[in-house]
């Protein structure tokens, strides 16, 4: 694996601002997440950086969690994407600098995961992670609802259930 | 000690964990808590691999995470013996889920401490590490509190159990608080973190759960340990050879 190299290496990358999104930002920006298939990795907030070089292209994307197993689906996704839009000189880096925040997650696709049925992040700011108050229910709205388990069936989310509609959904845990 | 053996020894205490930790999947009293011990198996796996691969990084030759998990011998295990015990060391058969819960507040709330005062190293990947990882222990801890309180404050047989685990792991405790095999000279220079300065906020927040737990702070002497110098229990043999049995029967192999 060519991660120990990459780590070594690791820079902060800032996420890049609207006003300056290339073509290249666009076609990685399009790729989504495979285990939450509504979400670009734009929208979760892990692309952090398109730099387009003299030897091509370097995407940099951060993990959501340091064993998230998908990092290696979305390198090749990337990838993929690139080669469909007829380029081959591209690479894919990790960073953990700074590190992944729920905050970073963009509304579109905050709304998007609600659509989906997974409820969405709290803001998390800078304080100490608050109190986990009741959540509404994506499918019937009722606040009647309760945590299942504080793990789901990825890192990144916790399981509930509606006491109303007896419906179980995900939590996207803020982080 | 070099700034890779340091980090080699909280890569092989994260790895060890995540191995050790795999054992409950399917094994656990619920399906919520197989699926609870999995994520956090792999939340240490993802450290693990950071930690590794940035180990492997610092050495000439370069070795990779994986040359790192699947190649080397017992004895060049850094590991603390703690991670490493399988978990039928009480009388409560095969896997006895109170020492997971009593092993898992341990290591927690040590990482906690650990990785909260690495994330300002002064070696950027280390710090880098630790930011991320330090959001993910702390999740850990709290679950293994809620655990600690549900069995402690429990039934009867509960809190007996819970009890019994806690003196089963303690005697593991001190081996993460000596400051015998990190070099001083990388505390000097802002890398490493002298373990015996976690204790205190250990011992405080291990006080406070017990406490509210109905438990009792067991009054053990520390096991001989020896796991930073390579040298380590009976049981660690067993679980390296699952762990590196596909690697070394098939060299190369990938899937």
């Amino acid at each position: 694996m060519t991660r120990a190299a990459e780590l070594s290496g690791a820079h902060v990358a800032g996420a890049t601002s609207p006003h300056d999104k290339s073509a290249a930002w666009r076609v990685a920006a399009a790729v989504l997440d495979p285990e939450v298939p509504v979400l670009t990795i734009e929208d979760l907030g892990i692309l952090r950086d398109v730099e387009e070089g003299e030897d091509g292209v370097v995407v940099t994307i951060t993990p959501t969690y340091s064993g998230c197993p998908a990092m290696e689906a979305i390198r090749a996704d990337i990838l993929t994407a690139f080669r469909d839009a007829g380029r081959a000189d591209v690479r894919v880096e990790f960073t953990l600098s700074p590190a992944w925040t729920t905050d970073w997650m963009s509304q579109e696709g905050k709304r998007k995961l609600l659509d989906y049925g997974i409820v969405p992040p709290r803001p998390r700011g800078n304080g100490p992670v608050a109190l986990t108050l009741s959540l509404r229910c994506p499918q019937c709205g009722s606040p009647d609802t309760r945590e299942l388990s504080r793990f789901g069936s990825t890192a990144c989310k916790s399981l509930w259930v509606c006491n109303a509609c007896a419906e179980p959904f995900d939590h996207f845990k803020a982080i | 000690m070099s700034v890779r053996d340091y980090t080699l020894s909280l890569g092989d205490d994260a790895m060890i964990a995540a191995q050790r930790l795999g054992e409950w999947i399917a094994a656990a009293p619920q399906i919520e808590e197989d699926v609870a011990v999995g994520n956090i198996a792999l939340d240490l796996l993802g450290q693990a691999r950071s930690l590794l691969g940035y180990a492997g990084s610092l050495e000439d030759p370069a070795r990779t995470e994986d040359d790192l998990a699947y190649w080397r011998d017992e004895r060049e295990f850094r590991n603390v013996h703690l991670v490493e015990r399988s978990w039928s060391l009480t009388s409560e058969g095969p896997r006895d889920f109170g020492v997971l819960v009593a092993r898992l507040l341990v290591l927690s709330t040590y990482l906690c401490e650990l990785y909260e005062r690495l994330r300002t190293s002064t070696d950027e990947t280390l710090a880098g590490v630790a930011a991320k990882a330090v959001k993910e222990v702390d999740y850990h801890r709290d679950h293994a509190t809620m655990w600690v309180l549900r069995l402690g404050d429990g039934t009867d047989e509960s809190h007996r159990r819970m009890q019994a685990a806690l003196e089963a792991e303690w005697p593991y405790v001190a081996e993460l608080f000596d400051d015998a095999y990190v070099d001083p000279r990388l505390v000097e220079q802002g890398v490493g973190v002298l373990p015996s300065t976690l204790g205190d906020a250990f011992d405080r927040r291990i006080a406070d759960v017990l406490a509210e737990a109905t438990l009792e702070l067991p009054e053990v002497g520390p096991a001989v340990g020896g796991g930073r110098r390579g040298v380590h229990t009976e049981q660690m043999g067993y679980l390296l050879a699952e762990m590196q049995h596909l690697a070394r029967s098939h060299p190369g192999v990938t899937w």
